[in-house]
Formats: C-alpha cells, structure tokens, sequence
C-alpha cells in the first residue's frame, strides 16, 4: 500500500518543502521565520526517512537522523537562544515589498523546473521528480537573503538553502556517502555558532544587528 | 597511512588544539612557528616521496598526491612558515597597541594552525565531498580572524565574507552533489564515486549535460572563493580589515587553493565534454577579472585594499592562462601561481610594518619609510617592482608566456591583457613611489620588525625569474600535463 504511494507522498512532501519556501520568503516575524525553518527540516526529515525505507538505502536514515537532531532541533534552538538574549521580538523588515518579492519568486521557480529538467530525465530514482523543487527552494531561499536586511533572517535564508540542497542529494541521488552528510552537518553547525558570536559582536558594536549598518565599506 | 601524510595533517590539528589553550602565552607565537614549521617538514618530505615515487594514493585512496597538489602542498607549508614568523613580532605590537586582547591572540593561534589543516586537506585529498567540506572549514577559521580587532570596518568585512563565501560555496555544494549524480551512474553509490582518480579514469563516459551544468555552479562556488569578478566583493573587506598576517595567506594561499579545486574539476569536465566549455568560461572570468581590478586599482585609498585588488587582478591573469590551456599557459599558470603567492605575501608582510609605523593604513598618511626604516622601504619597493612583472623577478617570466601564449591563442584578449596591466603598473607604482620616499612623520616599532620572511620571499621570486632549475621546470611541466 504505502510501497505504492510512497513515492507519490514523496512528492507531496516535496511540494510542502517548496510552499514552506514560499512561506519563509512572506514571512514577516523572526520566531514565526524560525518555526518555518524547523517544518521545513521536519519535512525533510519525514521526506528521507520515507525514501530511505521505500528504496532500501540504509544510510539515508542515517541521514534522517542527522537531519532531525541538527536541523530541527539544535539550529532552530540555537536560533531561539540567539532571540532570547538578544531580546528582540522584531518584525522582519524586507527591502523590497512582499507581493514583488513572490513574484520573483514565482519566476525564480520556472527558472529552477528548466534548469532540472535534464538532470531529473536522466536520473533514475523514484524521486527524480523533486529535483526541480530542490533547486527551486535553493533559489528561493537565495531570493529571502536577498531581500532580508537583518542578520537572522539572512542566516535562516541560508540554512535554508542547504535544506535545499540536502533535499537535492536526496532527490536525484540518494544522498551523498555518509561521510560527506556529517562533515557538511559539521560545517553547517559550526558555522551557527561562529554566527551567535558575530551576531553579539555586531550587536555590541552597534547596538542592533541591522546588516544596513554594514554598508560602510564602499568603493569611493 | 603514509607517515608524511600523517604529520602533514596532524602538525596543525596539535597546533589548533594546542594554541586554543595557551595561545595568549608569551611563547606562542614561537609555538606557532615551531608547528608550521613541522608541517613543512612533513610537506617536504611528502616532495621527496612523490619525486621518487611518482604520483601516489595513501589511506584507502582517500588521499591522492601528484605532481599538481604536491607543489602546491610545499608553497602552502613554507609560505604559512614564513607568515608565522612574521606573524610573531607583527602580532605582538599590535597586541602592546591595545588592539588584541589576550582571548583574541588564543583565537588568532589556533585558527591560524586549523586554517593551514584545512588548505592541506583541500589540496591532498582525493574526496571532492571531503574537498567542499574542508573548504568551507578553511572559510569559517578565517572568518572570526577578519573580525579580530572587532572595529565597525572589521565586522562588516568579516560579515560580507561570511554570507558571500557562504552563499557561494553553497553553490560549490550543488555543483559537487551534480559531478556525483554524474559518477553514480557509471561507478555505482558510495564513497568511490567522489574519488577524483575514479572519476578521471571514466571521466569520458560522464554524462556531459549535467557535467556542463556541474561546472557553473562549481566556478561560481569556488570562483567566489578564488576572487573572480563578478563574485570578488568579499576579498578587498577582509583583505583591508583583517590582521596582515590574515591577508597575507588569505591572498598567498587561499586563493590559489581555491583555484586548484576548480582545476581539478576543470579536468573532468574537459574529459566529458567535447568542445572546451570550461576553458571559455575560465577564460572570460579570468579577463573580467583583470580587467575590473586594474580599474579599481586607481581608486584605492587604503594600501591593504589595493594590494587586494592586484591579487584579484593576478588571480584573473592565472585563471585566464588555465583556461587557454596547453603546455606553455598552464606552465605559466602554474608558475604565475608560485611567484604571485610569494610576491604578494612579502608585499604585505612590509605593508603591515608600514601601517604600523604610520599608524594608519591610508596611503596619503605613510611616508618616507626609506628614511625611517630602508628595509621595510626596499621590502615594499622590490616587492612592488616584482608584482608589477618588472624583470629580472619570476613574475615577469610568468606574465611574458602568458602573454606570448594568448598573443598565438587568443589575439583578441592580448590588447586587452596589456592594457589592463599597463592600468595595473601606472596605479600601483604612482602610489607605493611616495609612500618609500620623501619626507616622513613615521613611529618606531615596539619590537624589530620580521624581514627575514620578506626578503627570502623576494629572493625566492628573484632567482625563479633569472633561473629556473632543471627539476623544478620539469615538475611544473609535469604539473601542466595534467591540467591539459
């Protein structure tokens, strides 16, 4: 039964990866950004664990579980603490509106179904189907960096890009060799530490963590 | 495993974790010495073992060592040597000026020692995975360095390299997870299908759609890493910003290890391709690239941000020889690779006791340093006058093949070759020639400024432009072999 949706639910789940894009693009609070990013982990979670027991692939729940401790539950808590000492509960400011920014997203979404479309011909897996939403999600998330102006909302655009990327790997190959998941979970982690401390340190420095602040240094 | 393999990657792993405890130590600068200089030791033996042997895979062929990587395994170890020893003193007046404290010279240490393990590891391993994860690593050691004096400037530099670097080695990954769906299909899942000398021996039967779109986003990946314009806009920041021990194996060695990892993927996709797609590419950033830095070279202010500028511009001229290919452009690349790496650090080991005595690095308010102080003067002045390309220095032999090979190859990029670097030449030397002579209002330093690692740089540069031994050019030949 569920061998023969399985792959069907590994689309659906796909698909809610990429609405979760769409939401984090529309999304306007910085906890609400935060719960965003742990679903879209949840789901990603959920999508491996699912092609891992529907093709056999051992490892891949290795990678589930890797996925579930680091991605929605260490990041999204080392987030919140970032929150919590630093005592803001601000409203996302975006630098340009939200209804254009999903627009470009929209087209940034067709961009990303052409570029897939050779890749997920010749790949042979049964989610071969989800690689176009992987890359989408990749530049959508690329788009909310963009956009963003604050420095949280840029880190989340970018741990979200390497959910779609994760969601890449798995779609089109299986996930990468075991090996490989745990020294790019090291660097991601790693990397939102060295972000805690550089959020304080631009905090102390001055008195808000407003990468517009950062503009200083310009070409005369 | 080969015990020069071993020491090479262990010597800065004890180091990291060593100087992570007593790097505020009065001694540990020396200890940091004392570590590169271990490295070294293993990297030269790891030449002479590759000299002999030949090309070699080590540890269940997780690691693969030729004449390509090993050369450039010997630069990495004696050029981070020799900025630990200008490192010592430099570090240390800065720390008597108040701008370090005591946790900041444990975090210099230590990041300095795991910065160099991460570079070695890029360079000797097999693994692209282990490769993109190392390199990525080697970014996020040097991140926290950038922001080391903790000013407004500094933690915007260090921010912008962060999310740029971020984003674009996030690119790398994509590219990275393609070459393995491309591999997967004729060597099967698994670690074996990541291996560099596995996909080189099939590298014809890869899949060169998806092989071609592998290599954008692998050059925009890396190429962001390398400097290449249009992805440049981190390196003049952390550049400027950082510690001058930080710029100088950010430019001498960070760069040229990004380059390498793009190579070696340039190779493959060569290989699975028909026509020369990756070659085109290189060569049009790599233009881009000279050509936009010579013009930002005019604009500069700040001495740490021009010579930043001139290492993108000497990236772009390494790139564009690779992408010509051939014998005698990646000879040259490979050269260019070399002496630009020495030039460039000794530039700004004088550049940084320089600032120092002016107490600012704004070019209009350092003068006179042939008055104060002849050698840092001579230092800069030579180091200018070799990165300029001026003869009788190693640069200028690397810059005339690359110049005489694109003048056969590739007439219509030569005008614009020179141009840019007669933009380059005029901008740099109108601007360093005040800052050696005329009148002064510089400081004395605290401790006698490190020009041992200056002038063995240059002397290096000097006799590979008047002399190249035997060996060595027939190493470099070899290298280029295998660029292709």
């Amino acid at each position: 039964m569920l061998q023969h949706y399985g792959p069907q639910l590994v689309n659906l789940f796909a698909a809610v990866l990429l609405l979760l894009s769409f939401a984090m693009l529309s999304q306007r609070r910085i906890l609400s950004l935060i719960n965003l990013y742990a679903a879209q982990g949840f789901v990603l979670f959920l999508s491996t664990a699912l092609v891992a027991w529907l093709t056999g692939q051992h490892h891949l729940y290795g990678s589930a579980a890797l996925t579930l401790a680091l991605k929605v539950i260490a990041l999204p808590w080392i987030l919140h603490f970032l929150i919590r000492r630093l005592n803001v509960k601000w409203d996302v400011e975006t630098l340009i509106n939200i209804p254009t920014t999903m627009l470009v997203g929209i087209v940034l979404v067709i961009l990303a179904f052409n570029l897939a479309l050779p890749i997920s011909q010749l790949a042979g897996t049964v989610t071969h189907s989800t690689f176009g939403i992987a890359l989408a999600s990749v530049l959508l998330s690329f788009l909310m960096m963009i956009t963003r102006s604050k420095a949280v909302p840029q880190v989340i655009g970018f741990l979200s890009m390497e959910n779609g990327l994760f969601f890449a790997a798995t779609g089109a190959v299986y996930g990468m060799p075991m090996v490989i998941e745990f020294g790019v979970a090291l660097d991601v982690l790693v990397g939102a530490l060295i972000l805690g401390i550089f959020v304080f340190q631009i905090r102390e420095r001055f008195d808000s963590v407003d990468t517009r602040h950062l503009e200083k240094l310009k070409e005369h | 495993m080969a015990p020069e393999i071993a020491l090479l990657l262990a010597s800065p792993l004890a180091g990291g974790i060593v100087l992570a405890l007593f790097g505020h130590r009065p001694r540990a600068a020396e200890a940091n010495i004392g570590f590169s200089l271990l490295t070294l030791v293993a990297a030269a033996a790891l030449v002479a073992r590759v000299v002999a042997d030949g090309p070699v895979t080590v540890a269940g062929e997780q690691f693969f060592i030729d004449s390509l990587n090993v050369f450039l395994v010997a630069l990495t170890a004696f050029v981070a040597m020799t900025t630990a020893m200008f490192s010592a003193p430099y570090m240390r007046i800065e720390r008597d000026h108040g701008r370090v404290s005591a946790g900041g010279m444990r975090l210099y240490h230590s990041m300095y020692q795991l910065f160099s393990l991460a570079m070695l590891l890029v360079l000797t391993t097999n693994n692209l995975g282990v490769m993109w994860v190392a390199m990525e690593a080697a970014t996020l050691t040097t991140v926290l360095l950038v922001a080391l004096y903790r000013t407004h400037a500094s933690l915007e530099a260090a921010w912008k390299y962060f999310i740029l670097c971020g984003v674009g080695i996030a690119q790398a990954l994509l590219g990275t997870i393609l070459v393995y769906f491309a591999a997967e299909k004729i060597l099967g899942a698994g670690v074996g299908s990541l291996l560099w000398t596995h996909l080189d021996a099939v590298k014809d039967q890869l899949e060169p759609t998806v092989m071609s779109i592998a290599f954008v986003f692998l050059l925009v990946g890396y190429g962001t890493k390398v400097g290449l314009v249009p992805l440049h806009n981190w390196l003049p920041d952390a550049h400027a910003e950082g510690p001058t021990p930080v710029s100088a194996v950010l430019s001498g060695l960070l760069l040229n290890v990004a380059l390498y990892a793009l190579i070696r993927f340039k190779v493959i996709t060569d290989g699975a391709l028909e026509r020369p797609f990756a070659s085109h590419l290189l060569m049009g950033f790599g233009l881009a690239s000279v050509v936009v830095a010579a013009f930002f070279l005019s604009r500069q202010r700040d001495v740490k941000r021009m010579f930043a500028y001139s290492s993108i511009e000497h990236m772009g001229l390494i790139t564009f020889a690779f992408g010509m290919g051939g014998p005698v452009a990646s000879f040259a690349g490979l050269l260019h690779m070399t002496v630009h790496s020495l030039t460039k650090s000794a530039i700004f080991f004088a550049v940084g006791h320089a600032a120092q005595k002016a107490g600012t690095q704004m070019m209009a308010d350092i003068r006179g340093l042939m008055r104060v102080n002849p050698t840092v003067g001579w230092g800069l002045m030579l180091g200018t006058a070799a990165i300029l390309g001026m003869p009788p220095f190693g640069v200028f032999a690397s810059e005339f093949l690359i110049l005489t090979t694109a003048i056969a190859q590739q007439p219509w990029a030569t005008p614009i070759l020179l141009v840019s670097l007669g933009i380059a030449f005029a901008s740099i030397f109108g601007k360093v020639q005040p800052m050696v002579f005329g009148e002064t209002n510089a400081r004395r330093l605290p401790h006698p400024p490190a020009l041992v690692p200056v002038f063995t740089h240059l002397a290096l540069v000097l006799v590979l432009g008047l002399y190249m031994p035997p060996y060595l050019a027939a190493w470099y030949r070899q290298a280029a072999r295998l660029i292709g």
